[in-house]
């Protein structure tokens, strides 16, 4: 399957992101610079976590008018799996592909912690391993990462299950009903505050690594044609993050 | 700005005729204490630099370390204290920005940032939280932004800070060994300066930075930008990797006259720069603004005008980053600055030259041979105790209070709220986060590398040489107790006015320390920094050193590993990192207690006296002690933790395990090793002594019961002093932290005794109920 990252100048989680699809899951990647067409055949589209254009303006919305975005909406619009983390999921929303906004935290201030999200909504690409109740350990780091939507919409993405993960403590940063992450009508596109790139290895994850890598193994899942290895992830996982930048100039 | 009558006539006499106003500007900054290292420079030559994994290579502005497999680990560290003092959240986040670009300019991706902060004490000093938390959110926000980790550093207040900052930033970098820029220069190559626009901001930072702080000058202290160093570290690693960069220098201090004159001088070639080529960020600037201004997120690159300015060109274009063509390299070694515009001050040489000096001759200020002199205030310091405190009834003091005191003190307080602020997980390296002893971080050869910051001024008041010492050591300790093996060190020396003999003196002393111990356990000194005239209103600022160590864990040593399947086990070293404080462990102590209260923080912050025996390191104990801990770190499922002990003594790192474990213990005092200060055991020593005092080479190490026995074997055969005194309890509503003492002839009785949940509960609040006034 192949899967492309779109990178923004400030884009700072691609790298990682990166790592994970192919080194821990076997996924083709490509990175996409933000002013390049997504190639044909992309599978499926990563945007990936940061400060794109350092959060001016708001975090997410001049990189939401990258030239790159008309195809990620086209793509959406097509059913092809998206996936928005953290600042990717700001650009999202910016951009209108997800509805909502996200909001300053209830701290005023940037949060790097551990907290556990509750699975809501299994029927995703990204969620279709896991079951609805499941509890996933990750960590979020974001300076705003508040989910807000009014009432109407709230409601709405309740009632369409739209409400894709939840925190289990649901005051951790003042989000409307403890919403993590949401999707699309079509449910192909989804969004999300905290970082699954982050916690898909034993060695970075100081909880359980299982939970989230199943959101990699959904999308790897929801392609049965593909066969997705994971050779990578039986050496040290380390292994390969430098390699990035060669990746990252070829293109 | 301007130089010492002195160093106007050498500069005069090495010219051979009056320097011109511009020539006197660029001088003056790369003359000063900051660029030059004047006074410092002749005593820091006794610092060892080499090593096996050391890789040295002219021009680098950070050390550089084979961590094999053909990768490589840079370091460097930085203070930005004047700035901070000023205008905090700017100058702490161009400090990092500052630290970054010299890890950036060997050709290395920064991966990490520690950040040591010290300020006033926040009952007395009205500025020191102001101060903090500003210093806080600008390291956050740049550090954040820019995508690098803030892994780890400390955090201190402390009188002799009043009014003053103290931020100082290492940064690490990872990168691979044939990618290393390998900085050479041929005449023809171009000079292209990257980055943000040269501006009015941090004119003469250096020199501002080499006085003691006067006069608040806010247009000294530089502006943060970190999307421009984000776009511009990721521009520069692309270039580096498309092989375009021949020599690449940070714009750090001094600006671009540091930057020229040192890359020439270090290259041995001649660099004309065309002033009126630097893009600017105004019209207007002088020759002298351009050639000092210290406007952040610039670097300078040396590539050939053919195929490697095009290059450039291309990365800079598809990134964003601004760029000008500013010079030439040429084989005379003249450094020349050329402005055809006549500005203000400048272009009063022919053909528009503004200056035009030998290189050699701006690099390289005349060093200074300052006096230096122990201070009075050291007579009869260290002579000072006090006896034990007395409370409770029947002489039996009851130390329950003034643990929860300390506990609960700015000083040995979690830091959660400080780091919880800082993005430590991306670039997903990091396996030990901050809040443990030392951080570790994942290499792609799969090896780990352990970084730790430390600094102890209370100590090094006291004694400046010991107190280095142990402010080394102590960085050796935090990264030994997470299993690895010291392979270099940074060391940031920071002191008040050096023509103050007395406290040119506490220099003089530290750097001896530091070198003989560096000597002594074979760990290079693999980059540094000195800082001088910090000095506050009420006098200079106490000693502070600051030592990061850098320690490598192999992954694949000691037994254990392997495993396959969706939640692979991991390896041998991944394993015991992950090891966390059980209900049961046995609690062992390796180290001998000594009688060394003198600047511990049970003196200074609960009996408010400054002074007593300075804790002093001997180096056969301190291998020995590390050498043990080694040994247990790297035997899987020996130990759960391994944690060092140090501010606040013995009671404190205790406390501290079962706080952040939210488990009790049960241990009792007078089994603690204890010797006299040459070592031989010792039988009496008063319960605040064994609590609290600060001795260094100590470890606590939880041991399963299953382990006991191997554990405490391999103790005996280390000849390391250890003894088991007691087991972790459980946590929750009822869990107890207890310290008893069975000695004497009270039988037993309790000397201190807090409840887990409630300690925990103010421990882990209480720096951001402080800064938020609750």
């Amino acid at each position: 399957m192949k899967v492309g990252i779109v990178v923004f100048p400030g884009s700072n989680c691609d790298r990682d992101m990166h790592h994970v699809l192919r080194d821990v899951f076997g996924f083709d990647v490509q990175y996409v610079w933000h002013t390049k067409p997504v190639p044909a055949g992309t599978d499926a589209v990563v945007l990936p976590g940061g400060f794109s254009y350092g959060d001016r303006l708001r975090a997410g919305a001049i990189a939401a008018h990258s030239p790159v975005m008309s195809d990620v909406r086209r793509l959406a619009s097509e059913g092809t799996p998206v996936l928005g983390v953290c600042n990717g999921f700001q650009v999202l929303t910016e951009s209108g592909i997800l509805p909502g906004a996200l909001l300053v935290n209830e701290s005023l201030g940037f949060m790097c912690q551990w907290t556990d999200l509750v699975v809501e909504n299994a029927s995703t690409p990204f969620t279709s391993m896991m079951h609805a109740g499941q509890r996933v350990p990750i960590p979020i780091a974001n300076g705003e990462g508040r989910y807000y939507a009014d009432e109407d919409t709230a409601r709405d993405l309740q009632r369409s299950g739209r409400v894709v993960f939840r925190y289990a403590d649901g005051r951790v940063n003042g989000s409307v009903d403890g919403i993590a992450g949401i999707c699309n009508d079509g449910g192909n596109v989804v969004g999300m505050m905290p970082h699954p790139e982050r916690a898909a290895e034993y060695e970075t994850n100081p909880v359980d690594c299982g939970p989230a890598r199943m959101i990699f193994e959904s999308l790897a899942s929801c392609m049965p044609a593909q066969q997705v290895s994971h050779a990578g992830y039986a050496g040290a996982a380390g292994r390969g993050i430098e390699e990035k930048e060669e990746e990252a100039r070829s293109q | 700005m301007s130089l010492e009558p002195s160093e106007l006539d050498y500069l005069t006499s090495r010219l051979g005729r009056i320097p011109r106003p511009a020539e006197l500007h660029i001088v003056a900054a790369e003359w000063s204490e900051h660029c030059s290292y004047k006074s410092s420079k002749r005593h820091l030559r006794i610092l060892p630099t080499d090593g096996p994994l050391v890789i040295s290579e002219k021009g680098y502005d950070s050390g550089v370390l084979d961590v094999g497999d053909g990768y490589v680990v840079t370091a460097h560290i930085e203070s930005h204290n004047h700035p901070s003092a000023v205008e905090p959240y700017g100058g702490a986040a161009t400090g990092v920005g500052g630290v970054i670009r010299d890890i950036l300019s060997a050709g290395t991706r920064p991966v990490a940032i520690l950040d040591g902060l010290r300020f006033g004490n926040p009952r007395t000093d009205p500025k020191a939280l102001w101060l903090f938390k500003n210093a806080v959110t600008g390291i956050a926000d740049y550090g954040n932004c820019i995508g690098i980790p803030t892994v780890g550093g400390e955090l201190e207040f402390d009188d002799s800070y009043a009014g003053y900052a103290m931020v100082d930033v290492a940064a690490i970098g990872f990168g691979k060994r044939d990618r290393l820029v390998r900085n050479h220069a041929e005449p023809g190559d171009v000079v292209v300066l990257l980055g943000g626009p040269t501006g009015r901001d941090g004119i003469g930072g250096s020199q501002f930075a080499s006085d003691s702080l006067e006069t608040e000058d806010r247009s000294a202290v530089q502006i943060p930008d970190p999307f421009v160093e984000k776009l511009l570290i990721e521009a520069v690693l692309e270039a580096r990797s498309s092989g375009a960069i021949h020599a690449m220098k940070d714009l750090g201090g001094g600006g671009l006259s540091c930057a020229v004159s040192e890359t020439a001088d270090a290259l041995g070639v001649g660099i004309t720069i065309n002033a009126d080529a630097v893009h600017a960020r105004e019209g207007g600037m002088s020759v002298e603004e351009v050639m000092t201004s210290e406007s952040q997120e610039r670097m300078l690159i040396i590539t050939d005008g053919g195929r490697g300015l095009q290059a450039i060109r291309d990365i800079c274009s598809k990134f964003g980053v601004s760029h000008s063509v500013i010079g030439v390299v040429k084989h005379d070694g003249m450094m020349r600055v050329t402005s055809e515009r006549g500005r203000k001050g400048g272009g009063g040489g022919e053909e528009g030259v503004a200056a035009e000096m030998p290189a050699e001759v701006v690099a390289n200020a005349r060093l200074l041979d300052l006096p230096h002199r122990r201070p009075a205030y050291l007579d009869g310091i260290e002579d000072v105790s006090c006896a034990p405190h007395a409370q409770g009834g029947g002489g039996a003091a009851d130390y329950t209070d003034i643990l929860h005191r300390l506990m609960t003190s700015p000083n040995i307080a979690s830091r959660s709220w400080v780091y919880s602020q800082y993005d430590h997980e991306v670039g997903i390296r990091t396996v030990v986060r901050p809040g443990a002893d030392a951080s570790v971080l994942r290499l792609d050869n799969g090896r780990y590398l352990a970084v730790s910051m430390d600094g102890n001024p209370k100590h090094c008041y006291v004694n400046p040489r010991q107190g280095a010492i142990g402010c080394f050591e102590e960085a050796c300790r935090n990264v030994v107790c997470t299993g690895a093996t010291p392979i270099g060190m940074l060391d940031h020396l920071q002191f008040g006015d050096p023509t103050d003999p007395g406290v040119f003196w506490t220099f003089v002393e530290s750097v001896i320390g530091i070198s003989d111990f560096a000597r002594e356990m074979n760990i290079p000194c693999v980059g540094g920094k000195v800082s001088l005239y910090n000095e506050t209103p009420s006098g200079p600022i106490k000693p502070t050193p600051v030592i990061a160590v850098l320690g490598l864990i192999s992954g694949d040593d000691g037994d254990g590993g392997g495993g396959s399947g969706g939640k692979r086990a991991g390896n041998s070293a991944m394993q015991r990192m992950r090891a966390r404080p059980e209900d049961g462990d046995h609690v062992i102590v390796v180290g001998s207690t000594k009688n060394e209260m003198g600047g511990s923080e049970y003196y200074e912050y609960i009996r408010g006296v400054v002074g007593g025996r300075c804790p002093a390191v001997s180096a056969a104990e301190s291998r020995r002690n590390s050498g043990a801990i080694l040994d247990i770190t790297r035997r899987a499922g020996l130990s759960h933790m391994v944690h060092d002990c140090s501010k606040g003594g013995l009671a404190a790192a205790i406390s501290e395990v079962c706080l952040g474990a939210g488990l009790g213990c049960d241990v009792d005092i007078s089994r603690v090793p204890r010797a006299h200060d040459d070592g031989a055991p010792s039988r009496a020593m008063p319960d605040d002594v064994t609590l609290f005092s600060e001795s260094h080479s100590r470890y606590v190490v939880l041991v399963p019961d299953g382990s006991l026995r191997e554990a405490e074997g391999l103790l005996a055969r280390s000849g390391a002093a250890h003894a088991r005194i007691g087991r972790i309890t459980g946590g929750g509503p009822r869990g107890r932290i207890i310290f008893r003492s069975s000695g004497g002839s009270s039988g037993g009785r309790t000397v201190a005794d807090l409840s887990v949940d409630k300690t925990r509960r103010e421990w882990s609040g209480m720096l951001g109920g402080m800064v938020h006034g609750a």
